[in-house]
């Protein structure tokens, strides 16, 4: 999963608010805990976060509200200054660059895009998308150009001489997620996207943002709360409480072996079933050549109903068509019951 | 509901009037025991504070230098700054281009049509506000018109028209470099408190001497007026806009100057236009008003008419002024929430210039076109003063037996009680109502300031306006909180209620002297008239405002509870509404302040007196201790009030928010 050099690396990254906060942290030394911090009037947001996020990957920062999410991704594109840590992008030491530097990178290597939109009201669509090309000074032809390519993109050919204030929430987020990708980023962030919109046109969106995902490949930091969404979307998935990361895995590793307490009262929700792939409950080993082919990355409960025709044990192939396991009816079952995998 | 905080060192704020008023009784008594110094400020010892003042404007103006720039090359510099547009939009509005000087002069182009003005301002009403405000508009201007005031007004609008753009671009600078910086922020808070404080006579007088008498400094002074609350609310629109656009800006790599310019200043685009429209207001008030430092226009006429006594002239005047300033109001406002038809700007400025251009060459053969002719003028001038002849021959009676009836219950007794108070007691006392409001600090601000206007030898004047200010004040909220409380909750009695004194407040002072001059001649009950007139109307808005935040839960509760009606008013929503309705004394007592300044027209013996004697000598010295003492009143009060709100909110458990 994460190759050689990871696109975007955090390394015990530590924002802790209050005044004189990056001098009181180190005074505390290595790893403080709450009560020392609360004594040096400190307020921790995040402590210690340590991830790496590959190229091409969908990495979700999951948590409750206050978890500290929002200020570890503005961490990592510098909106906030970590108050200890390192964080590397493309292998560069982003907390060593200068001003003008950081406006570079941020003008041709990063989105975001915001719980709340942002877009400005004065702008229209066409406008708002170009917008980061007309900081950077694009001309107006080449900028409205690409910017009319991005709105068409998000499928709202037509709307781009609308106003902000004209557009419904679903829409605006589609202005929003048009204009971070305006610059080509070759890292993308999206606080909460979704948050702010009715859960139906939430389902939506995220459909809209898999197909994008599926064209662009970009490298993405996904926050969301919401803990369906998470698995929808992600590759790995982060989870944070207190400023502190828990468990970090793969939507199945965390469903199928949640770390604490914590992480599995997220999990109990879970169809299971709908996670898990067939390779993660198999026997491994040689199985029946007349038994029927199911893909090790199918999904369990993709492959159940096959179950119907009475047989009690599938063939697992991988996707070279090679023989890999058995799936057994008993396990299927067993997960789908809610059971903890044998 | 919170539990009430424990609030240690404050009183009830019933309790604390109570004590406040026995101690004042008790500080009457005691004078005549105390020290001659206790309640006179020895001639000898006073500050020689206007003096001093006085000299440095001299020294400033003759002698001051930085290397080889004098001072007074750089107030020439400002005056040529501010010169050049003015006459060019004069010379557009009103006298045309010339060429030459004096009776030589040629015109080589006439001013706009009134024609074109009018049709250009009702463009701008269709632009922002459809066809309802451009008809607005059509029928204000051609108000002032058809009422012969057509050539004044112009030149009041070009006074505005330079001093607005000027004032929202300064305001707007500072009000940037306040918020990026915070030691910029702290240092011109207390200057902005200042200017908004001060009656606007006492700057009036050292800006005659730097600038001289003309409308270069008319339009200085406006400036001066109209930039603070400029400066505030672009600080305040800069910090409201969301921290998310912020993190946009800088994600997409904003400059400093990218992120001003092109994020913050758009998106706090409303609340800024908010903050235009109050310039707007405020340099027409103040045009009014700085007629007396050479403004011309109907300013001039009004102050003419008031000098000469013709009514009927001051009339026809103060009507145009009220039709320009709904004029512009009701645009500015419409301008402030976005354009109707947004993007069409281009379709109207062509059709603007065309009107203009048409207008001007029709007007070369048609006169009509080009001003409005004599023939069709109105004039109401005569009818007034007949009428007002009329009133005084068959009610002078009828009006001397009211305003004796209050001079000799009301005003005298209170103004003879004022003026027995010595300074010290008074200084002690409010020094101690501080303290026990809003603690130590506030408790030495308001015995040092205090103290410092009988200091500067002003105990008298100092006392005598607030003896006309805090009668004003009490009649203003014996009217306004009754009426408040009789349309609040009924909307369709609040809707015409609000509609009236949003107009009232749009009106420039100058404009509530006329009728009652007229009525009942010169002294202190016209004075008081005319500042009841102004300073109603926020006793009246916070009054319903106050109620109308009442949690609608609590008076359910009530009624379950079985109380009356009655029982409801005075037990649930006027305590709860108690906050709010002091702030509303705060807002009227500033009102009344500001207002009662501009009463020195008609002969009061006060502050403003002073103010305005310094003006006519342009005595910057005494002018400037004078407004100084009013600004100290008005900080004050306006302290005491806010701690004691404060405090009333905190014991309601209301939190904190609340005011304007
Ligand atoms: N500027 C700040 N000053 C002080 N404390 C802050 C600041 N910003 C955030 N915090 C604190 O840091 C903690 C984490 O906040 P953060 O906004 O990162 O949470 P979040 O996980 O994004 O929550 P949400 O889902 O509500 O957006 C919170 O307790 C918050 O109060
Ligand atoms: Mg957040």
């Amino acid at each position: 999963m994460t190759q050689a050099t990871p696109k975007l690396l955090c390394r015990d990254v530590w924002k802790v608010f209050g005044p004189r906060a990056a001098e009181r942290l180190a005074a505390l030394g290595p790893d403080p805990d709450a009560a020392a911090l609360q004594a040096a009037g400190l307020v921790p947001a995040v402590r210690g976060a340590t991830l790496a996020v590959g190229a091409g990957e969908i990495f979700v920062i999951m948590g409750l509200s206050g978890s500290g999410k929002s200020t570890l991704v503005r961490c990592m594109s510098r909106l906030v200054e970590p108050s200890a840590g390192e964080i590397l992008f493309n292998g560069q030491n982003l907390l060593a660059a200068s001003d003008a530097e950081m406006i570079e990178i941020r003008r041709h290597k990063m989105g975001m895009v915001f719980q709340h939109f942002a877009l400005l009201p004065h702008l229209s669509v066409l406008e708002n998308v170009a917008f980061p090309l007309a900081v950077q000074g694009v001309a107006r032809g080449v900028r409205e150009a690409r910017a009319r390519e991005m709105v068409a993109l998000v499928g709202l050919s037509g709307r781009e001489g609308a106003f902000p204030r004209e557009l419904s929430g679903g829409q605006q987020q589609r202005v929003g997620i048009a204009r971070s990708l305006a610059v080509e980023p070759e890292l993308w962030f999206l606080d909460e996207p979704f948050s702010a919109l009715d859960p139906l046109i939430r389902r939506e969106m995220q459909d809209e943002f898999i197909r994008l995902q599926s064209v662009l490949k970009k490298t993405i930091v996904f926050i969301t709360h919401d803990f369906d969404e998470a698995i929808r979307l992600a590759d790995r998935i982060a989870i944070m409480k207190d400023g502190a990361i828990v468990q970090m895995g793969t939507p199945e590793e965390i469903v199928l072996r949640p770390a604490t307490d914590y992480v599995r009262e997220f999990t109990r929700a879970v169809p299971k079933a709908k996670v898990v792939r067939v390779g993660s409950i198999m026997i491994a080993g040689p199985a029946a050549a007349d038994l029927p082919a199911v893909a090790a990355g199918a999904a369990v409960a993709d492959v159940a109903p096959r179950f119907l025709d009475g047989a009690t044990a599938l063939r697992v192939v991988d996707a070279a068509g090679a023989t890999v396991g058995l799936l057994r009816q008993v396990d299927v079952v067993r997960l789908m019951l809610g059971g903890e995998p044998g | 509901m919170n539990p009430p905080a424990p609030l240690p060192r404050r009183g009830a704020p019933w309790a604390v009037a109570l004590v406040a008023a026995l101690a004042l009784w008790l500080i009457w008594m005691l004078a005549p025991l105390l020290p001659g110094w206790a309640s006179d400020w020895p001639k000898a010892a006073i500050v020689p504070a206007a003096r001093w003042i006085g000299a440095t404007v001299k020294w400033l103006t003759n002698e001051a230098a930085l290397g080889p720039v004098a001072f007074s090359d750089l107030t020439r510099a400002i005056a040529a700054l501010i010169d050049a547009p003015y006459r060019i939009v004069l010379s557009a509005l009103s006298t045309g281009f010339l060429d030459g000087r004096g009776s030589t002069a040629r015109m080589i182009l006439p001013p706009f049509a009134w024609v074109a003005v009018v049709g250009v301002f009702a463009l701008l009403g269709h632009r922002f506000g459809g066809w309802r405000l451009a008809l607005l508009q059509i029928l204000c201007l051609g108000f002032v018109a058809v009422f012969g005031q057509w050539e004044s007004a112009m030149v009041t609008l070009a006074s505005i028209l330079v001093a607005v753009p000027l004032g929202v671009a300064g305001g707007v600078l500072i009000g940037i470099a306040a918020w990026r910086r915070a030691w910029i922020d702290r240092a011109i808070a207390p200057v902005l408190d200042l200017m908004q404080t001060m009656p606007v006579f006492a700057y009036l007088v050292p800006i005659l001497i730097l600038f001289g008498f003309g409308p270069t400094a008319a339009v200085v002074a406006t400036l001066i007026y109209a930039m603070p609350p400029m400066t505030r609310i672009t600080t305040l629109a800069l910090r409201r806009v969301a921290p998310e656009i912020q993190d946009l800006g800088r994600m997409v790599g904003c400059t400093e100057r990218q992120m001003v310019w092109r994020v913050l200043v758009p998106a706090a685009r409303e609340a800024l236009m908010v903050g235009v429209n109050q310039v707007i207001m405020l340099s027409l008030n103040m045009v009014i008003i700085a007629s007396m430092i050479g403004a011309g226009g109907l300013g001039f006429d009004v102050l003419a008419a008031l000098r000469r006594l013709d009514f009927g002239a001051g009339l026809e005047a103060g009507f145009a002024i009220v039709a320009l300033a709904i004029a512009l109001d009701r645009l500015s406002q419409a301008a402030a929430h976005g354009p109707a038809a947004p993007g069409a700007g281009r379709s109207y400025t062509l059709a603007a210039l065309a009107l203009v251009i048409g207008a001007g060459v029709a007007g070369l053969m048609l006169p009509g076109v080009q001003s409005y002719p004599e023939a069709l003028r109105l004039s109401t001038g005569a009818f007034w003063s007949d009428a007002m002849a009329w009133i005084n021959v068959n009610y002078f009676d009828t009006l001397e037996a009211i305003k004796n009836a209050a001079l000799v219950h009301l005003l005298v007794p209170v103004k003879r009680f004022m003026l027995g108070l010595p300074w010290l007691g008074v200084a002690v006392g409010l020094g101690l109502l501080g303290w026990r409001l809003g603690g130590a600090r506030l408790g030495v601000l308001a015995g040092v300031l205090t103290a410092l206007i009988a200091a500067t030898g002003q105990w008298e004047k100092a006392m005598t306006t607030v003896y006309l200010c805090g009668v004003s004040t009490l009649v203003a909220m014996a009217l306004g909180v009754p009426l408040g409380i009789a349309v609040a909750g009924r909307e369709a009695l609040w809707r015409p209620v609000r509609a009236v004194i949003d107009t009232l407040q749009t009106l420039p002072s100058f404009v509530y002297l006329m009728p009652a001059v007229m009525l009942f001649r010169v002294g202190d009950f016209t004075a008081m008239l005319a500042v009841v007139a102004y300073a109603v109307a926020p006793a009246i808005r916070y009054t319903v405002l106050g109620l109308q935040g009442v949690d609608p839960r609590l008076i359910e509760a009530g009624r379950a509870m079985g109380c009356t009606p009655a029982q409801i008013l005075t037990r649930i929503r006027l305590r709860l509404a108690f906050p709010e309705i002091l702030l509303g004394l705060n807002q009227t007592i500033m009102f009344a302040l500001s207002m009662l300044v501009i009463t020195a027209l008609v002969g009061t013996r006060d502050l403003g007196q002073e103010v305005y004697i310094a003006l006519t000598k342009a005595d910057p010295g005494r002018g400037l201790v004078a407004g100084l003492a009013v600004a100290f009143i008005a900080i004050v009060a306006d302290r005491l009030i806010q701690a004691g709100a404060r405090g009333a909110r905190a014991r309601l458990g209301l939190g904190a928010g609340g005011g304007a």
